[in-house]
């Protein structure tokens, strides 16, 4: 570069940067909320304490203390009936002791069949008992998984003399080995999500924004390098993005001691090709609209469906099979699996090289496609 | 401005431009001649085609036909040497919000390789020092007009086009913006295009002034020019309460127009011993009564009023 040009590209890039840090929503929504995330998420989902279990057992109005002395009979007298207090009605607990997966409370509220729809409507409950002269009814949607879960479990309990919970040539060893959590599987796709999400939305609507304000006009009535204004803010993006994985990354390895098991020279490599893919679509999105309410939709429209399908929260496999050679080639989905692969099955350059190059290509389609449509004003 | 002038002395050239949108007919055929350090102001109701013509002219626009030259040059493969030497203020720009005042400047003088002296300078001039350190987004109109002014200027450019410089201003911070441009004028290095609708603003600061309307040029000249021939204006109110949709009696060999809105009318004259009588014999006819007369020197609007039997800034209002 011209030494002419470099005033211009520093104070470019100083431009962009203080931009995006006097924003104190920017430090919020960029760095804080993805560790929010990490931490809701990944205390839901892997430190499992004490699960309360609640389900209705049908009483017929006014039964309620013979139905709940029935109940206690079945459970053998091992759980307790909770009298009715102000707030909660008279209700039967029981609780599984299991050391290795946490215990478990069953907690059975006596209602009519009325009350007993509604909860379940409602979503409060998942699992519906009833007592028929000495037999257990089960009532459930056979097609929702945690309502045949409890099923299972129940089904187990009632049958098996309630004191037998493992069976002796059985033994539970519950994974927390890093690298298998549910955590180690999502600080990758985060990371992955962040990238997306601040590239389009830092670079994208940061642009839609300053073409309906005059400012891309104003600035291209001067010298000003076109390139460099486009390059600077990609570059000042590119560092945001580095900035906030990086404290995620080192939140996730204080709380939940997450390592990087692959290379890191191919970490790097896939999170600067997977910045340059964004930034190449987030131009090619911005490239025509002064609207920033049809730049909203045009956004939302790309990152939408990329977090859905691309495995950021769940694994994809979920999809119908015939979708997922489809949904490996989205670039969210390369990026994230890359990461993935980095982190968690100490993938090294061999490996990511490929993903790597062609988010690298799908960054220089778009780039070049978007700057060739490109409207400064 | 005099034919004879020779091209190459004139800064600003524009030969039969033509400029349309999808229906709308913005430019219908302008041509102008601007020489160096001449303020001309293109002075004209809203949606004349000020903005358009001055857009096609800082190269942001295309004309469909006709040329452009300034400074010699045309935009095509001129675009980056035609830059440095234009000072441009769009209407309504805005800034980036978080960066400072002379963090703004600072960024735009990198664009023209200029020193920090120069933005000094700028603050100086635009009276923005003691507002450097201030976020953009916390100036006031006024200010913010006077930074994309100063902003304007950092390349001391030869060609300065301001497009609406001080609409929407309060009359002292309207007074800051001219004081600066005045202090311009007086170098002399500058040719100014000033769009406006605001007649006193055309007045007070152009050598030269061009009435726009509806894309075409309706009168141009330097003020006594203009003015020239025009006598004087009277202004009068009517004890009379006109109907709103009751049309204002012709009056055949008067200039008179009526303001519904104001309920007040302009007449002008050229000969107030013939055209006096006949102005109250028209009231006595149609049963008008007098309320308030006003005389006084024909303005611009005036003068806008008798080639388009609209007001100039009545248009904004509007």
């Amino acid at each position: 570069m011209k030494l002419r040009n470099s005033q211009q590209l520093f104070q470019l890039f100083m431009a962009h940067l203080k931009e995006i840090i006097r924003e104190p929503g920017v430090i919020f929504w960029g760095i804080v909320f993805p560790i929010l995330m990490a931490l809701g998420l990944g205390i839901a989902f892997t430190k499992k304490g004490e699960q309360i279990k609640t389900l209705v057992i049908i009483a017929p109005t006014g039964q309620v203390e013979q139905t709940l002395n029935e109940v206690d009979r079945l459970f053998q007298q091992r759980g307790r009936i909770e009298p009715a207090s102000e707030k909660t009605p008279s209700l039967y607990t029981f609780t599984l002791i299991n050391e290795k997966v946490g215990n478990v409370t069953y907690r059975l509220i006596p209602a009519d069949w009325e009350q007993a729809i509604i909860l379940l409507k409602r979503g409060n409950i998942d699992l519906i008992l009833e007592l028929k002269e000495g037999k257990v009814d089960y009532h459930f949607d056979p097609g929702k998984p945690e309502a045949e879960l409890l099923y299972f479990q129940l089904s187990k309990l009632l049958n098996s003399g309630l004191g037998v919970t493992v069976n002796s040539s059985e033994n539970i060893e519950p994974l927390t080995l890093t690298g298998t959590r549910y955590i180690d599987f999502l600080i990758p796709g985060l990371i992955a999500m962040g990238i997306m999400m601040s590239s389009l939305w830092g670079i994208s609507y940061g642009i839609i924004e300053k073409r309906s304000k005059k400012l891309l006009r104003r600035m291209i009535a001067t010298p000003m390098k076109r390139s460099l204004f486009l390059i600077t803010l990609i570059t000042v993006r590119t560092v945001m993005n580095f900035l906030e994985a990086a404290l995620l990354f080192l939140f996730a390895w204080i709380f939940f001691h997450i390592s990087i098991q692959g290379n890191i020279l191919a970490l790097l490599l896939m999170f600067v090709n997977g910045n340059i893919a964004f930034s190449g679509i987030a131009i090619f999105v911005c490239c025509r609209t002064a609207n920033t309410e049809i730049g909203n939709g045009l956004i939302n429209a790309v990152v939408l469906p990329l977090m859905v399908l691309s495995g950021i929260f769940f694994s994809y496999h979920n999809f119908p099979d015939w979708s997922i050679p489809f949904i490996q080639k989205l670039p969210l989905t390369m990026l994230a699996d890359g990461i993935r692969s980095i982190f968690i099955e100490g993938a090294g350059l061999n490996e990511t090289l490929l993903p790597s190059f062609i988010l690298l290509l799908i960054g220089t389609v778009f780039f070049s496609a978007g700057l060739k449509i490109f409207k400064w004003y | 401005m005099p034919q004879a002038f020779a091209e190459n002395q004139a800064a600003i050239i524009v030969k039969n431009v033509h400029k349309s949108f999808k229906i709308v007919q913005a430019v219908r055929g302008v041509s102008l001649t601007i020489p160096h350090g001449e303020f001309v102001g293109l002075l004209g109701p809203n949606g004349a085609g000020k903005t358009t013509l001055v857009e096609m002219i800082e190269g942001i626009q295309k004309p469909d036909s006709g040329e452009i030259i300034i400074d010699g040059k045309q935009w095509h493969g001129n675009r980056e040497e035609l830059h440095k030497i234009i000072g441009i203020s769009l209407q309504e720009t805005q800034f980036i919000d978080k960066l400072t005042v002379r963090e703004t400047l600072t960024l735009f003088a990198s664009f023209y390789e200029l020193p920090s002296r120069r933005v000094n300078e700028i603050l100086e001039l635009t009276g923005l020092t003691e507002k450097s350190k201030s976020y953009v987004v916390n100036l006031s109109g006024g200010q913010r007009q006077r930074l994309a002014l100063g902003l304007a200027l950092l390349n001391e450019p030869r060609i300065l086009l301001l497009d609406e410089p001080t609409t929407g201003l309060d009359p002292t911070a309207r007074q800051a913006i001219w004081n600066i441009l005045l202090t311009l004028r007086e170098e002399r290095k500058t040719s100014l295009i000033l769009t406006t609708h605001y007649m006193e603003e055309a007045e007070f600061l152009c050598d030269y002034i061009i009435l726009i309307d509806q894309g075409k040029i309706l009168r141009e000249g330097t003020l006594p020019q203009l003015l020239a021939g025009q006598q004087k204006a009277i202004e009068f109110t009517l004890e009379n309460k006109l109907d709103d949709a009751m049309e204002f009696p012709a009056a055949q060999h008067l200039n008179i127009y009526w303001n519904p809105q104001q309920a007040r009318g302009t007449l002008l004259i050229k000969d107030l011993d013939q055209e006096l009588p006949l102005f109250f014999n028209y009231l006595k006819n149609h049963q008008l009564r007098l309320q308030n007369l006003e005389c006084r020197q024909q303005t611009l609007n005036d003068l806008f009023i008798s080639l388009t039997g609209r007001k100039i800034e009545d248009e904004i209002e509007k």
